[in-house]
């Protein structure tokens, strides 16, 4: 601690004032930081999580098998299960709903997903204009697997080593 | 020509037309002056402010001035209804009133008045009513905080401030802004008033920033503490009114504090290449350059705590100022005198 009269000198003669205005300042010059968002972007992760999907396998078979280990672990109660035997004698979902309004986007259910069905995407610029919009059932799950199905399997084999 | 100029409608109409030179620039300097707080700030904290309406951004302050234009005049119910339309009338109407005194060359005011700081100083201690008022007749806790802080904050600094205008007419023997300047002739930057009386430019300059409620001493906005204080109530074109008010003041302490302390319209060396630029464009540089040192101050320091500012005004800036008035006066009965006149 600097004597009292130090202190009163540096007050005074505004001495620590110029030194704050000498790093902002020098800040005026600094490079900038600014990332331009619609044309330029942060980097993501492969573990990115964002919107979710349901993937097919190759041959166009649906992956999840209504095990409900995602829907039992989801913190956020976001998940909602009916599963049916199917025709064929395999049990399959009758229905798949998430509800992004209140899904925490945890990846808890990616995790737990044996079958590498439910993931997360790296969508993360999706809206809905009303509450009913951001239910996301089976059929547009499967679609958004579908659409992203290349970025996905390509971001699994990335991160393959570490799981 | 010499019939016109003789003409009995002449001089009003002259007048308008010299009001309309001054303050149409000044009211564009207001709105380009909020887009480049914006940058300036921007920069200081390592972003590069908004650059998306126009190029880089150019067109931001009409896009605002728009949207305020269009927003709902909201008055809330309990609100005195004269009152509180008349506010923000009454703190624009000085801000623009005290610019009939400017000079921008020698002789060039809209009204080159021998009185002239007389007249600055009191119409820019009537800004503060338009403040006052706003701030009552709201009706509102946090307006009426807002309303008491800036009274007070006013009393403590108008009277450092009057105090530091008294040193430079001591050496300069006028009232009168224009001769002001032309006391401060010389061979360069050295022979203007910021050197003799440096604690007066300082104080004046602070006291300027603390009179336009500006950050560090922005406690009568204070929006961490009262919300937006005595604007809480305002939107739309109220608000808008408001703003201009604050901004054309910032502009009109900057200019004063170029008149009275830095030389006016002179370069600051008396030699070839700087006598060539136009008075008026060292006049608006150096205004310029000050605008920038009060961004620069609201980028950098915190909001004062109240009883700080206070103690600022009473206990620091007017003893310094009667300490140094008496130096100045010793020093005029001295062979200084020749130096300093």
């Amino acid at each position: 601690m600097a004597s009292p009269v130090t202190r009163w000198f540096r007050s005074f003669f505004l001495l620590e004032l110029l030194r704050g205005m000498q790093l902002t300042g020098r800040y005026f010059f600094a490079r900038k930081f600014t990332v331009q968002y619609p044309e330029e972007t942060t980097p993501q992760s492969p573990r990115f999580r964002g919107l979710h999907a349901l993937r097919r396998y190759e041959n166009g078979e649906e992956r999840c098998i209504a095990c409900k280990l995602c829907e039992a672990i989801c913190p956020a109660l976001a998940i909602t299960i009916e599963s049916e035997e199917r025709s064929d004698g395999t049990r399959r979902t009758s229905r798949y709903d998430i509800d992004l309004s209140k899904c925490i986007f945890c990846g808890l259910c990616e995790e737990s997903c044996p079958v590498d069905s439910i993931v997360e995407t790296r969508v993360l610029s999706y809206h809905a204009e009303n509450r009913s919009e951001l239910l996301y059932n089976k059929i547009r799950l499967l679609g958004n697997g579908d659409r992203l199905e290349p970025e996905l399997a390509r971001d699994r084999q990335a991160d393959s080593a570490y799981r | 020509m010499h019939e016109l100029l003789t003409a009995p409608w002449w001089p009003p109409v002259w007048a308008l037309i010299k009001i309309i030179f001054v303050l149409v620039p000044l009211l564009l300097g207001v709105a380009y002056l909020t887009l480049a707080e914006r940058k300036v700030i921007g920069y200081i904290q390592i972003r590069i402010g908004p650059n998306r309406v126009g190029f880089r951004g150019v067109l931001q302050p009409i896009a605002d001035a728009l949207k305020l234009l269009f927003k709902e005049v909201l008055i809330p119910a309990n609100a005195n209804r004269f009152l509180f339309l008349a506010a923000p009338v009454l703190a624009f109407v000085p801000a623009m009133l005290v610019w009939a005194a400017v000079p921008f060359g020698p002789d060039v005011a809209i009204s080159n008045m021998n009185a002239g700081l007389l007249y600055v100083l009191a119409i820019a201690g009537l800004g503060v009513y338009g403040i006052i008022i706003a701030g009552w007749a709201s009706n509102s806790k946090y307006a009426f905080l807002g309303a008491m802080r800036a009274a007070a904050q006013l009393v403590a600094y108008e009277i450092a401030m009057g105090f530091a205008l008294v040193g430079v007419l001591m050496l300069a023997q006028t009232l009168n802004l224009s001769k002001i300047v032309e006391a401060q002739a010389g061979s360069g930057f050295w022979s203007w008033y910021w050197l003799p009386l440096f604690p007066f430019f300082l104080v004046y300059f602070i006291s300027g920033v603390a009179e336009t409620n500006r950050a560090p001493f922005d406690v009568a906005e204070g929006e961490s503490e009262i919300v937006a204080g005595f604007h809480v109530e305002y939107s739309g074109m109220g608000f808008a009114l408001f703003f201009l008010a604050e901004y054309a003041n910032m502009i009109f302490v900057s200019i004063l504090t170029t008149v009275l302390f830095l030389g006016g319209w002179y370069p600051p060396f008396q030699i070839a290449p700087f006598t060539w630029v136009p008075g008026l464009v060292w006049l608006l540089l150096k205004t310029a350059f000050l605008l920038y040192v009060f961004l620069w101050i609201r980028a950098t320091f915190p909001r004062y705590r109240y009883d700080q500012i206070m103690r600022l005004g009473w206990k620091v800036f007017i003893p310094i100022t009667i300490a140094w008035i008496v130096v100045v006066g010793v020093a005029l009965e001295t062979p200084l005198r020749a130096v300093l006149r």
